[in-house]
């Protein structure tokens, strides 16, 4: 594939569960339980159960391995967590990536990435640089 | 609060860890991502986070009031199943807004003298 500033990349959109969570949970060895508990969530002042952000940005990373052809070409990847990804039970909640080509130079592209769900920005100022 | 003597520190992770063929599988199937011949761009998270929080616990910080305000990767190769990995983390700042504690811990993650994978954490201690 060719990228060229400016470029608007194919959105995906991702699915997130409470079960994907545990899954997360499990595979990162954050056992936070604002992440699969909601009565201690709702004790600790939250909505409800809430992603880890590590999970959000994850799922990023995943787009991001797609878009550059290989986890192996990801050379940089950075996001700041603006808002909570809210996961009631027995739903599958939305996340939408998209991304645009900011420059193309010396065999690297770098994109800025967003992130929604429930039509609220998820991540701010997420940008991945990977080899071309 | 975190005792200011820490800032500028660099602490050697004690405990070298081995990436398993079976925890990349495991984090690639949580992500769905298919490719399991290397790691994904964010699994060495698994890694930072807990040295950072080991760090940072034993510096004085409740680490139960902790939030993740942004993440950095700066990744000079993935991760791959046998790597041996020695964690070395620096906490780079230390400041206080509008009552709450935000700290930035680099991690860099060794292998051998190659460092693979440098990253920064902010962490933001409600108040």
């Amino acid at each position: 594939m060719t990228f060229e500033v400016g470029q608007q990349l194919a959105p995906h959109t991702f699915l997130i569960n409470r079960a994907k969570l545990i899954a997360y949970a499990n595979a990162s060895g954050d056992q936070n339980p604002i992440h699969q508990d909601e009565a201690f969530a709702k004790s600790v002042g939250l909505e409800n159960v809430i992603a880890h952000g590590m999970f959000t940005m994850a799922l990023a990373g995943r787009y991001v391995s797609e878009l550059a052809g290989g986890s192996e070409k990801v050379r940089d990847f950075s996001a700041r967590f603006t808002k909570p990804v809210v996961v009631p039970a027995d739903l599958d909640v939305e996340l939408i990536l998209s991304a645009k080509v900011s420059a193309v130079d010396d065999g690297l592209v770098k994109i800025d990435l967003t992130a929604i769900c429930a039509e609220t920005k998820v991540l701010g100022m997420a940008k991945a640089t990977f080899l071309a | 609060m975190l005792n200011p003597d820490v800032v500028g520190r660099t602490y050697k992770g004690a405990n070298s860890f081995t990436v398993t063929q079976e925890s990349i599988t495991q984090f690639a199937l949580a992500i769905g991502e298919p490719n399991i011949s290397v790691a994904p761009p964010t699994f060495s998270i698994s890694i930072s986070l807990a040295e950072s929080q080991s760090l940072l616990q034993e510096s004085g910080l409740d680490w139960t009031r902790v939030v993740h305000g942004d993440q950095r990767f700066e990744i000079h190769r993935p991760l791959v199943a046998g790597d041996s990995i020695l964690c070395s983390s620096t906490i780079e700042t230390a400041r206080v807004v509008a009552g709450n504690e935000i700290v930035t811990v680099r991690s860099d993650l060794f292998a051998g003298a190659e460092i693979v994978i440098s990253s920064w954490s902010t962490l933001v201690v409600r108040a």
